[in-house]
């Protein structure tokens, strides 16, 4: 009896979550993530021109997320650890595949047709990556040894090519930092931290040469002075941050944003959706999303820390700071910040592939934060 | 527990880990503040701007085209009116397949492959929503077989647009005048506001000189449009008012009369209310179909009208300048009276030819056989029978200065002022003129040509008809005015002008002068009077084109027609209360009596038999302001 109190207060820090524990759910990241999922919705409907149609299979991805990340969290963070390597050949099997098999939409290859659904094998990448990584650095030494270092770029840097071979490079470049992040969370070491450092400074002028392709030099440029090309590349920025700066403190109203239900903004469904928030519901409405976000990423990484393995702890962590990128790089891309890549913003784009990855995601930081508590005194 | 567990150090791991969290909790609270202050920065302290931009995004202007002013006779009958064309369109996005529905079309009515030519150029500039035309101006019947078929071809459609038309075609070109495109030098002096709704203008005639009055005033739709430029909603309109609407002094009854008379010859006939200005009729023929020129005439049109050796386009009434002949001597021997210089009674011999002192070579008598008129001529028979010889000695007798001056007050070497662009002046020559114009002096010989209205004198069928209003009016200064109201109000003439004093005995004797060039049997335009149960007063005229030496015979069989007199005739009638005053000139039409007095008759008998109906510009003026809203 004692035992069974004592190990149930332990499992239960914050009170009781009877209820959510024995579903391994963790209740306060469920309800900001309907919060934010209904919130996505709401703001679809307009962007996409009330298309129902839209707004009802973004609904219905969102049910096989809420699915796939209650199934994810029922297995315990031991199997996904174990198991990683595995997806991880699938993932890479499947990226193989898309160059022979791939569907793709404007000179990209970056589909699967399943038959029943297209799917992006890169997606899976952004959680599968640092799982492995996570996997792998987790039984071994920290800080992490030369050694390990070069296995885990090794497993970063092949998916990574294949999707910037793709092109996406703005996948690309999150699936590395997804498992970069694991590195720098395990420790590595800050002279390593430095010398990754000026080694990327190095690369940029080979990658701007070799790597990126016109059309991304192009956004780059883009950034720099969107006045140039009004109606060209320059289009996209000159029409968000109107909409974003039209909307003010309180915004037009839902659907009375007339850079959005006009078309004067592009994308407006998928990548610049938050154009439409801001223009639409005003700084009020952004500061509302981001607090959201900020709670949100703040839950992730209070479960990395609570975490009982050091494959947990890197998982969550990782995941957090995938999840703050995503957010991070999609706002500021809109707002003219950064140059354009294809990075939708998390649960409130349009697109099912990048909704059930990031579902999956949060399946596993809810296994971690439902972990029984291993009381290293019995040990 | 895994082989590496066995030396873990759990606390270490989670130390780093916690460190290293925290870092990057650090981190991203930062980049957070930096991306909430990118939106704090747009969103407030720029929203002013970005809300203006986005605003100019959406709201576009868009001009809604008045319709022209209608132009009315005085009888109310329509000169210039809009009619609806109708063009055949075609919208790209809505047609299934573009070369199916080209192919069912042209089965159906005739489409040149300039028409598919032009249209296809055309489609390349147009989005995908907007209409193209595929063919203009679509008959009746072709409007029918489409209507009918309209269930197979989707994407086409019949647009109706309001073009000007002029039902009377030739019988008004010159003087009402058609409107046209506007060309680039236009569009560069026109106000783009005023005219940014309208794609012509008025290119001669009334409708040139009252272009600002017919425009109208263009209405404005504020739509918001999406980001190709599609109209979404219109948020505020306010409608295009009509240009106003004229009525003319014209009588186009009379017009009928008096262009028709012209037959085949060349010539311009100005008809004036004597009592008011109004011009009852103008006339230039030949004439041409204005409504050729509304919406672009062809190449070949064109050039058929400015090579035709009649020139069609040339605008004789105001435009073009003739020796006035003989038709300015009640003028001249109304200026002598008044002035002193001959008097009712001075009569003059004439051997058929004039010796100046001084000067070897005579003047002849260009209106009788050898011999001349004979002895005792005096002013009323020199009318009459148009003799020269007495003009030579009384013009010697006025001088120059006197006849020129007066002359002016009758209307000639000025523009007359009348409503109409292009009006050319004549020449009324003088010292001064000639010092100018010449560089040299005015001599005597120089004043004997002008007595008989040659030499340097020239002047317009337009100021032939005012001098003949100022003779019939006894003086008074009548301005010929074309448009009578403006939208149903009278126009007011601007020019209050003081009245001729000259003494009623000479009024009435050269009036009764001018009865008996029609009237009498020695009259040179006695030919007319058959039949007549009213009076006309009319003077003839002939004005030459070569010069003929003293000696020579004037012989028409032996010349080219073109070479021909010219012939003239001014008038008014009847001849108690003179109501219409006419000039008029036949280009080699020979002699005033044969070739242009009839016409004259033709036209006075016309307005004389309608003088009932005279009260009809009131009616007129009445239906204008009702239809002015149309």
């Amino acid at each position: 009896m004692y035992r069974d109190d004592f190990v149930r207060r332990m499992q239960s820090p914050g009170g009781d979550r009877r209820t959510g524990r024995s579903m391994h759910l963790d209740i306060p990241l469920l309800l900001i993530l309907a919060a934010l999922c209904l919130s996505g919705l709401f703001v679809l409907y307009s962007a996409s021109g009330q298309s129902l149609y839209l707004v009802k299979r973004q609904a219905v991805f969102m049910l096989f997320g809420f699915i796939a990340m209650i199934t994810v969290a029922q297995f315990p963070v031991r199997f996904w650890e174990r198991w990683a390597i595995l997806f991880y050949l699938i993932g890479l099997f499947s990226l193989v595949a898309v160059i022979f098999f791939g569907v793709g939409a404007k000179g990209a290859q970056r589909w699967l047709d399943l038959g029943v659904t297209r799917f992006q094998p890169s997606e899976l990448m952004k959680v599968v990556v640092p799982m492995t990584i996570s996997a792998f650095l987790g039984k071994r030494y920290i800080p992490p040894s030369l050694q390990h270092i070069f296995v885990s770029l090794v497993l970063i840097l092949l998916p990574v090519l294949l999707i910037v071979n793709q092109p996406d490079l703005g996948t690309a470049i999150l699936v590395f930092a997804s498992g970069f992040f694991v590195l720098f969370l395990a420790g590595l070491r800050k002279r390593y931290l430095v010398s990754a450092f000026l080694l990327a400074m190095a690369a940029i002028p080979s990658l701007w040469v070799f790597v990126m392709r016109d059309y991304q030099k192009q956004r780059v440029l883009t950034l720099l002075s969107p006045e140039d090309d009004k109606l060209g590349a320059g289009w996209n920025i000159i029409q968000s941050t109107t909409a974003i700066g039209s909307g003010g403190l309180t915004g037009k109203g839902w659907m009375q944003g007339t850079q959005s239900q006009l078309n004067f903004l592009p994308e407006s469904h998928t990548d610049f959706i938050i154009a439409v928030l801001a223009e639409e519901f005003g700084l009020i409405g952004v500061l509302y999303l981001c607090a959201l976000y900020f709670i949100f990423v703040g839950r992730c990484m209070l479960i990395a820390l609570n975490s009982q393995s050091q494959f947990g702890r890197l998982i969550a962590g990782s995941l957090s700071l995938t999840f703050f990128i995503y957010i991070f790089v999609n706002m500021s891309m809109v707002s003219g910040i950064l140059p354009v890549v294809g990075v939708p913003l998390p649960l409130i784009s349009y697109g099912g592939t990048s909704i059930v990855a990031l579902f999956l995601g949060f399946g596993i930081l809810m296994a971690i934060s439902t972990e029984p508590k291993r009381i290293r005194m019995e040990l | 527990m895994i082989h590496d567990a066995a030396f873990s150090d759990p606390a270490r791991e989670r130390r780093i880990f916690a460190g290293r969290l925290f870092l990057t909790a650090l981190v991203i609270t930062v980049m957070a503040v930096v991306v909430v202050f990118r939106y704090v920065d747009l969103q407030i302290n720029r929203h002013q701007n970005f809300a203006t931009h986005s605003d100019n995004n959406r709201l576009h202007v868009r001009p809604a085209a008045p319709s022209r002013g209608l132009i009315y006779d005085r009888n109310g009958e329509l000169l210039a009116d809009n009619r609806p064309t109708y063009n055949l369109t075609i919208v790209r996005e809505r047609s299934k397949s573009l070369d199916e529905l080209l192919a069912t079309i042209s089965d159906l009515i005739e489409i040149s492959d300039e028409d598919i030519n032009r249209f296809t150029k055309r489609l390349k500039r147009r989005k995908p929503y907007e209409q193209t035309p595929l063919k203009f101006n679509l008959t009746e019947q072709e409007r029918g077989v489409l209507a009918v078929n309209g269930f197979r071809l989707d994407g086409a459609e019949i647009t109706a647009r309001l073009t000007r038309f002029y039902p009377n075609r030739e019988l008004f070109a010159h003087v009402i005048g058609y409107v046209g495109r506007i060309n680039e030098r236009e569009s560069q002096s026109i106000d783009s506001i005023a005219y940014s709704g309208t794609d012509s203008i008025g290119k001669i005639g009334i409708e040139k000189y009252y272009e600002e009055q017919l425009l109208g005033k263009v209405g404005s739709e504020h739509v918001e449009t999406n980001a190709r430029g599609r109209v979404m909603r219109i948020l505020e309109s306010v409608g295009p008012a009509p240009g106003d609407s004229l009525t003319m002094f014209l009588d186009s009854r009379l017009q009928k009369v008096a262009y028709d008379a012209f037959e085949d010859e060349r010539g311009a006939l100005v008809a004036i209310d004597v009592k008011t200005g109004g011009i009852l009729s103008i006339v230039s023929a030949p004439s041409y179909d204005p409504n050729l020129f509304v919406s672009g005439i062809s190449q070949k049109n064109y050039s058929q009208l400015i090579n035709s050796p009649d020139r069609p386009m040339f605008d004789r009434a105001i435009r073009g300048q003739y020796p006035p002949g003989s038709t300015i001597k009640p003028l001249f021997g109304l200026i002598g009276l008044h002035n002193n210089t001959i008097t009712m009674d001075y009569t003059i011999n004439d051997p058929g030819y004039f010796f100046m002192e001084g000067i070897e070579r005579p003047w002849r008598d260009h209106n009788s056989k050898r011999g001349g008129h004979g002895r005792g001529v005096d002013l009323a028979e020199a009318i009459i029978e148009s003799c020269d010889v007495y003009f030579y000695k009384m013009s010697v007798k006025t001088g120059i200065d006197l006849l020129s001056s007066y002359s002016e007050l009758f209307g000639l070497g000025n523009i007359t002022g009348i409503d109409l662009p292009g009006e050319r002046p004549g020449i009324m020559p003088s010292r001064d003129w000639k010092q100018g114009a010449k560089q040299e002096a005015w001599f005597n010989g120089d004043t004997i040509n002008v007595s008989i209205g040659q030499g340097f004198m020239l002047a317009t069928p337009l100021q032939l008809a005012v001098m003949s209003a100022r003779i019939a009016s006894r003086g008074k200064m009548v301005t010929p005015q074309l448009v009578h109201s403006i939208n149903g109000v009278s126009k007011v003439s601007e020019v209050t002008t003081t009245d001729l004093e000259i003494n009623s005995e000479y009024w009435d004797y050269v009036h009764k002068a001018m009865r008996d060039v029609v009237h009498s049997t020695k009259g040179t335009a006695k030919g007319i009077s058959r039949g007549l149960d009213y009076e006309i007063a009319g003077k003839t005229g002939t004005a030459q084109v070569i010069s003929i030496g003293a000696e020579e015979e004037y012989d028409s069989s032996k010349i080219d027609k073109s070479k021909w007199d010219h012939a003239l005739f001014v008038a008014f009638a009847p001849v108690d209360d003179p109501q219409i005053a006419i000039g008029l000139i036949v280009e080699n039409g020979e002699h005033g009596s044969s070739a242009a007095a009839p016409i004259a008759r033709q036209v006075i008998d016309a307005y004389m038999k309608s003088r009932p109906e005279k009260d009809s510009l009131l009616l007129a003026s009445d239906s204008a302001t009702q239809q002015g809203g149309r």
